[in-house]
């Protein structure tokens, strides 16, 4: 196998644009949203979705989610073939409306948190995490 | 067509995702659970002097923060779920001989400290030289009657973790003379030997292209201080033999087979490549 | 899923009375997603734990719904409010009905 310069520059871009999937929105997001809202309108600001901007590896990438007076945090990720994460009902004694967790992402993704208020409303923040393919390690 | 693959591979992996800005080493130190000091760069050996390597470091330094993070605490680091099998194995009778570890060696961390840090090393009863995992096996077989484990499977890797975690801040420093200067000579030629389809040598990688990457891989010096290690994407302990079968295969060959007198002899000179570095295991890598 | 599976927890020993204490809970679990196949192509069935609950001296500190997104060997860290002395207690739920508890106590001064 011979590579001259284009093709090595063309496979490389190709792996680049390979690991930047574009997003795919998709009913199923749309389904566990409604669930969790009951349709109503989602606001934004007073929570935080912390994860990395680039994960070593999409099999355990740690994200953090935070909504002070928040009763419960839902995470999504839209681009997994189930868009469920999970979610994090907090009760009286929690400490603050605040958990950590390890999630799987298939690939390239956004990944939102929804939190629900007290008062029946609904804020929710996102954020890109690029997964990257191996190289040797696989 | 070696020395274009050669190229090729540095090529591409220049090309890859730019958005990874990833300082090579950007000198972080690493303290786990606020008290163990982790010596993650070190000068080389002196065996290493024409290698063109002067400091030697640790995987830990080639991984993002949020990998990192993980191995700082013992609780966040999820290797320790077999650090805790390996404490009831060590305390559970098995075999004909109605033995446990612990009947013999007492407390594991009485009298395992210091041992990982000198694996592997010569035998002189055996007439070999041993690894962790063979030395595990020989006590099981002929101390305790009992079956030996798998070599790599989660018995053995959970037992590893386990003694390693007792000599975890202490230097590696495995012996390369004496007695088992031959398997590290052995151990020698084959991380320079170039293997399979792609050609490639441990070193291609390991010692003329770390800090460079291949594909979206960080390519790390492959020390093996910090084996057994908690890989993300096995989510479970790998040892050492283990990854070698893993490299071997990427470069598309046949590989050696776990606790082969070969890649004893690969993870005696891998091991000696880390004289310097403090024991680290059970670490944790993508 | 019933083979192995060991819990790994850290709650302080000891706090003050309504201060906020961080929980960590690790435990092993292979949490097979549903999405992989064996060597023979079939799809390996789905088995996760699929609740985890902390609650202290009878009351909720945190119930979590888990996916098959959920990492092997799950992982959460959270915060409580700790009243009074007591016990803390944890449980997992596994997709094939078995269920796991732990227990930690925590003295108020």
């Amino acid at each position: 196998m011979t590579f001259n310069r284009r093709q090595a520059l063309v496979m490389s871009m190709g792996a680049a644009a390979a690991a930047v999937l574009p997003l795919r929105l998709s009913a199923a997001i749309e389904d566990n949203i409604a669930a969790f809202t009951g349709g109503a309108e989602i606001g934004e600001g007073g929570i935080t979705l912390t994860a990395p901007e680039i994960a070593e590896n999409g099999n355990t990438v740690p994200v953090s989610v935070s909504a002070p007076g928040a009763t419960a945090i839902m995470i999504l990720a839209a681009g997994n073939p189930t868009p469920a994460v999970g979610i994090f009902h907090f009760g009286p004694l929690a400490g603050a409306q605040s958990a950590s967790t390890r999630i799987r992402l298939a690939g390239t993704q956004d990944v939102i948190a929804i939190a629900q208020m007290p008062d029946g409303s609904f804020v929710q923040a996102s954020q890109e995490v690029k997964v990257t393919i191996g190289g040797c390690g696989g | 067509m070696r020395k274009v693959l050669q190229r090729t591979v540095a090529a591409m992996a220049l090309g890859s995702i730019a958005s990874i800005a990833m300082a090579q080493d950007d000198g972080a130190d690493l303290v786990i659970n606020g008290e163990i000091e982790i010596t993650v760069r070190a000068p080389a050996p002196a065996h290493m002097g024409d290698t063109g390597i002067d400091t030697i470091l640790s995987g830990w330094v080639f991984r993002s923060d949020e990998t990192r993070q993980l191995e700082m605490d013992d609780f966040d680091n999820p290797a320790f779920l077999a650090v805790d099998q390996g404490i009831e194995a060590w305390n559970t009778v098995e075999g004909t001989e109605g033995k446990s570890c612990a009947t013999c060696h007492g407390d594991v961390e009485e009298s395992m400290a210091g041992v990982r840090a000198v694996y592997p090393r010569w035998n002189e009863e055996a007439g070999e030289v041993r690894t962790l995992a063979g030395q595990i096996n020989d006590c099981r077989t002929n101390q305790m009657g009992a079956d030996a484990y798998a070599y790599d499977k989660s018995d053995m890797t959970a037992m590893e973790a386990l003694i390693s975690v007792q000599s975890r801040g202490m230097p590696v420093n495995v012996a390369i003379d004496g007695p088992a200067a031959d398997a590290w000579a052995q151990g020698q030629e084959l991380y320079y030997t170039r293997f399979g389809q792609l050609e490639l040598s441990c070193a291609n990688c390991h010692e003329e292209n770390y800090g460079n990457y291949i594909r979206a891989d960080h390519l790390s010096q492959g020390q093996i201080n910090g084996f057994p290690t908690y890989r993300l994407k096995n989510a479970g302990l790998v040892q050492t033999h283990n990854r070698f079968r893993g490299c071997i295969r990427d470069t598309r060959a046949e590989t050696f087979a776990v606790g082969s007198p070969e890649f004893v002899a690969l993870e005696l000179y891998v091991a000696s490549r880390g004289n310097g570095l403090s024991v680290e295991g059970p670490s944790v890598r993508p | 899923m019933a083979d192995n599976v060991t819990p790994r927890i850290r709650v302080p020993r000891e706090a003050a009375a309504g201060e906020v204490i961080e929980i960590k809970t690790l435990i092993s679990h292979q949490m097979e997603s549903g999405q992989r196949r064996d060597g023979d192509g079939n799809i390996i069935p789905r088995s996760i734990i699929n609740r985890f609950v902390c609650d202290f001296n009878g009351e909720t500190v945190i119930d979590v719904t888990l996916e098959p997104a959920i990492s092997t060997n799950p992982y959460f860290e959270f915060t409580a409010t700790v009243p009074e002395s007591g016990t803390f207690t944890f449980t997992w739920y596994d997709d094939d009905g078995s269920v796991y508890t732990d227990t930690k106590e925590i003295t108020v001064s």
